[in-house]
């Protein structure tokens, strides 16, 4: 067990002196994710709100796709985009694989589905009172649209912190589409599955703790805009 | 010209059951008109149906307005009148966000819309909680809330769907006063089950038995 204690003894004086290399793996999670989050609300607010707001054929199989969706395996979203962007697959003439901007993609992908599905699901919880009342006031349609999101807007931010806590915790999609190249697309979550196979606990643990610093503070804001969006 | 509402025949049924049928009646512009009526009775239906938030089945509501358009698409008619709804459906945001939501919907923002809403409040006793967000209320002042929120913009018809149920004394002696200040401004259509309170207010009682208007 002396390794163990003396590897968290390093990975701890490694946290209070962060190398470049550390720094930079936390930088491009954080980039690759925030990015691919941020890009996934842009799609999905609009999504959830049509879902959520309109009558529109297929809207059923949208939303059961977006919920099905919410569980997807991140080595399966990897494969596939691995296989659309490699040399020989529709999009490889782009030329972004093992790259951090398909990193983003496949990201993206495992975003948008939980952003959109909880969203729907915090925009559909609002009151029908407020609609009504929104209404009976004078607003038109797309006024009365904008109060039941912004009513929404915690559940909508607690589908964005899910997504973040989620994406930034998975391995598959970015070690199959990054390759996990040093210096340009090693994330954390490559990094320590990278250094605990070479046996080297070190930055592992140390990526580790950041990590869960991450997720605390992601599951703290979580649960306080939550508790924000209950009615009394 | 004052506007007016009257309707003409109106049926509306759900589940099978005619809830209203064949109401006619003709409001007379800046009167307070009180709807009595059982529980089931249609006295809500009525008041949606009028403040076009629900379509009637068969018949028609006419407001002299002098348009022509759908009513219930008629966003110009519908800023003229308002409904106060049973339920508040207050928004999670303070309470003078509440009150001036009608004026900035028509877009009267800045000093004007919140001197406005501060004149509401005021008058209904919320001034001084303007700050506070109108979901920590209690269940008087958030009545109270809805109430500023709904004259805020100075409607010309105002529907109350029992304005001061499940309200105390006070509340309800705090909304009656407001109700009885606006006597003779515009008109006033509410509902309630209290016969004393619709004889304090309205010009004018109504019963809906069996579907139909009766002047009491």
């Amino acid at each position: 067990m002396d390794f163990l204690a003396d590897a968290l003894k390093r990975a701890l004086l490694l946290l209070v002196s962060p190398d470049s290399e550390l720094i930079g793996i936390i930088s491009l999670s954080l980039g690759v994710s925030g990015s691919a989050v941020a890009l996934a609300t842009l799609f999905a607010l609009p999504l959830a709100s049509a879902l959520a707001l309109k009558r529109f054929p297929l809207r059923g199989v949208v939303l059961s796709i977006m919920n099905t969706f919410m569980g997807l395996p991140p080595v399966v979203v990897g494969l596939t985009v691995y296989i659309i962007f490699s040399m020989n697959g529709p999009l490889g003439v782009l030329e972004l694989l093992y790259t951090p901007y398909v990193m983003v993609i496949a990201q993206f992908l495992l975003a948008l589905p939980i952003v959109t599905a909880i969203s729907h699901s915090a925009i559909v919880g609002v009151d029908p009172a407020v609609s009504d009342a929104a209404r009976t006031l004078g607003a038109t349609p797309s006024q009365r649209a904008f109060t039941i999101i912004k009513e929404a807007r915690y559940g909508i931010l607690s589908a964005v912190m899910a997504a973040l806590g989620m994406v930034m915790a998975e391995v598959g999609a970015v070690l199959i589409v990054g390759g996990n190249i040093r210096g340009y697309t090693r994330v954390m979550t490559t990094t320590i599955a990278l250094e605990a196979d070479k046996g080297d606990f070190e930055l592992a643990i140390a990526l580790g703790i950041v990590l869960l610093g991450i997720s605390l503070i992601i599951n703290s804001v979580l649960y306080h805009l939550q508790r924000k969006g209950e009615r009394p | 010209m004052s506007l007016t509402v009257s309707v003409e025949g109106i049926w509306k049924s759900y589940g099978g059951h005619d809830v209203l049928r064949g109401v006619n009646y003709s409001f007379n512009p800046e009167r307070i008109y009180a709807l009595m009526g059982p529980n089931g009775s249609g006295k809500t239906t009525l008041l949606r149906v009028l403040s076009l938030l629900e379509t009637a089945d068969r018949g028609e509501v006419i407001y002299t307005d002098g348009t022509t358009a759908p009513l219930e698409h008629n966003i110009a008619l519908r800023r003229r009148i308002t409904l106060l709804l049973s339920s508040t459906g207050l928004f999670n945001a303070s309470v003078m966000k509440n009150a001036s939501y009608g004026l900035s919907i028509r877009g009267i923002r800045g000093d004007e819309a919140r001197e406005r809403a501060f004149g509401a409040l005021s008058l209904v006793g919320l001034g001084e909680m303007e700050r506070q967000n109108a979901l920590t209320l209690s269940s008087g002042e958030a009545q109270r809330l809805a109430m500023a929120r709904a004259i805020a913009h100075e409607p010309e018809v105002l529907f109350l769907d029992e304005p001061t149920a499940s309200v105390d004394i006070e509340n309800t002696q705090a909304i009656e006063g407001v109700i009885l200040g606006m006597k003779g401004t515009r008109s006033i259509i509410l509902s309630t089950h209290n016969e004393a309170q619709a004889r304090r207010l309205a010009d004018v009682v109504l019963y809906l038995r069996d579907g139909l208007i009766m002047e009491g």
